[in-house]
């Protein structure tokens, strides 16, 4: 029974490193534009389609190689997307600019579906498949990545918006878009730093499970909205909220999946997500405010 | 002590929110090291002539120089870059910021001249003790006087050639509104060209070489603040007496 849970906290936890990942760029994209991206879970998709694709066959390129182009990739998608359908839309109502991302993520979707067909796809894995054991709980490398990268990512951009002054332009975009023109920021720069910020995620994000999951041209729906689930849960707006959001959304869907049915894992997040927006709109890590509907 | 050149020179401004016009063609000018008024009643388009003079708001027609350069169609990051600073009207802090980062965001087109940038730090820390005192607390949690140092405070680390100062007596005490202006003041003695708009007619002419009034988005009279302070009709419009 212990060495069961212990399994489901180690799935649980690799899940939710990446769903941790996915509502952190929501979160980044939401804290500087008011923008709900629900093209996020492209993101993901599209980084570990990439990766697959850059290092196939013969001719593939080396895996290091592969994952830093699928990388560099998916961040000019993200810029595209902000500089083409986000920035002309300023000023647009939310509902606007979600109606704008969700077009986006069926675009992007339909471009891939183009490209790869509707095929399953799997990676290698880092640093090869043999299991790691823990009483008699099984760990393969390739979880110990996720966390790990995860685990770095979100260090990382903790450092990037406390410590940096460009973490910090974005920040003042974010709160005061008038004053932050009149300090001198670039404030339409900031903003493609942002969406490439959060593609960036959502491809490590992609690239990390994606010898774990499998992969194919719609992998990033249930992606995305698990993300928007957790950064729901975590307070939309409040990146490291996001995080826990997500790891929180990995451990109850492994748990309830492991000891109830797997039959309701999806379920269960949407069920999270619904009882949030009805009980505690502002996330369990949230100011309670008003402002932001 | 003001010289002939002018720093800004405004010509023919207008601008527009929609179809509705606020300025209709405004010209003036400020030479280095004078300190201008610009007085005018509630939406007589004050704060719309500053935000079309940094850019954040298009102009519709006429021209701005900095010097002999043209910077009407500039982006509001460039016009900050080439010296014109701005205190917006109701202080903008960013809030949830600390009182440190608000005054580092000021430097950011300057961000690489670190040693200026930390020099200018201590400079407006002793310039306003209790901004440094309160450093490392949110810009949100100042009283409005607080507030208005570091607005001013934050400009002033864009190194300006230019300052603009949207009506910083807004809502603060008298003894506040008489603090705030000998801190202009001493900024103009200092060399700092600045161009001042205010409701607080009599405060802002008081301290000014020079004013412009503005009525419903056009000039409609100039002279020296001391002869503005003497006219009939400015006295009756805008000082009550
Ligand atoms: N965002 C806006 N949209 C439409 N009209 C505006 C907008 N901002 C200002 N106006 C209008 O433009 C005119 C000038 O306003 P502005 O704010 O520049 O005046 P002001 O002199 O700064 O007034 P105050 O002393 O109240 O600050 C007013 O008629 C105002 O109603
Ligand atoms: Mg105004």
């Amino acid at each position: 029974m212990w060495d069961q849970i212990l399994q489901f906290l180690i799935t649980g936890v690799t899940v939710g490193a990446t769903y941790a990942l996915v509502a952190l760029g929501f979160a980044i994209i939401y804290n500087a534009s008011d923008v709900v991206n629900f093209a996020q879970g492209e993101f993901v998709m599209i980084g570990a389609m990439t990766a697959i694709a850059l290092s196939a066959g013969d001719g593939g390129l080396p895996l290091p190689l592969a994952l830093i182009g699928a990388v560099l990739i998916t961040i000019a998608v993200g810029i595209l997307l902000q500089r083409f359908a986000i920035a002309p839309a300023r000023g647009a109502s939310v509902v606007t600019t979600i109606i704008i991302t969700i077009g986006a993520s069926i675009f992007l979707r339909g471009v891939a579906l183009l490209v790869w067909g509707k095929d399953i796809f799997a990676m290698p894995h880092f640093s090869g498949e043999i299991p790691l054991h823990i009483g008699n709980a099984t760990l393969l490398p390739q979880n110990l990545w996720v966390m790990g990268g995860a685990a770095l990512l979100v260090m990382g951009v903790h450092y990037f918006f406390n410590h940096t002054i460009i973490g910090k332009a974005i920040l003042a975009c974010s709160c005061n878009r008038t004053a932050a023109h009149l300090v001198g920021i670039n404030v339409g720069l900031m903003m493609l730093v942002a969406y490439g910020l959060s593609a960036f995620l959502g491809a490590m994000a992609g690239i990390l499970v994606a010898p774990i999951t499998f992969t194919s041209y719609d992998a990033g729906v249930m992606l995305g909205l698990k993300g928007f689930s957790a950064a729901i849960l975590g307070g939309m707006g409040n990146p490291m909220g996001a995080v826990a959001g997500g790891l929180a959304l990995g451990l109850i869907e492994s748990l309830a999946a492991g000891l109830i049915s797997s039959g309701y894992k999806d379920a269960i997040g949407f069920i999270i997500l619904l009882l949030v927006l009805f009980i505690r709109p502002s996330g369990m890590f949230g100011k309670v405010s008003a402002e932001r509907v | 002590m003001p010289s002939d050149t002018p720093l800004l020179k405004v010509d023919e401004l207008s601008s527009h929110y929609g179809p509705i016009q606020a300025l209709f063609g405004v010209s003036l000018e400020v030479k280095q090291g004078e300190l201008v008024a610009i007085v005018g009643a509630n939406g007589a388009g004050k704060t719309t002539l500053l935000h079309t003079l940094s850019g954040v708001q298009k102009a519709s027609g006429g021209q701005v120089f900095l010097d002999t350069r043209e910077i009407t169609k500039q982006k509001p990051h460039k016009i900050v870059a080439a010296g014109v600073c701005h205190v917006p009207e109701g202080r903008q802090v960013f809030a949830p910021l600390s009182v440190d980062d608000n005054l580092r965001l000021g430097a950011y087109a300057l961000r690489k001249e670190k040693e200026w940038v930390e020099q200018e730090l201590d400079n407006i820390y002793t310039l306003f003790p209790i901004l440094n005192e309160k450093s490392a607390q949110s810009a949100g949690t100042l009283s409005g006087g607080q507030q208005q140092m570091l607005a001013i405070g934050r400009a002033l680390l864009g190194r300006p050639r230019l300052l603009l100062l949207d009506e910083p007596s807004m809502g603060l005490a008298p003894l506040l509104v008489e603090e705030i202006f000998r801190v202009i003041q001493s900024l103009n003695d200092q060399g700092v060209t600045i161009l001042l708009v205010e409701q607080n007619a009599r405060a802002a002419l008081g301290i000014a070489n020079r004013g412009y009034v503005l009525e419903t988005g056009k000039v409609v009279l100039s002279a020296g603040a001391d002869e503005l302070l003497k006219d009939e009709a400015v006295r009756r419009a805008y000082l009550g007496y």
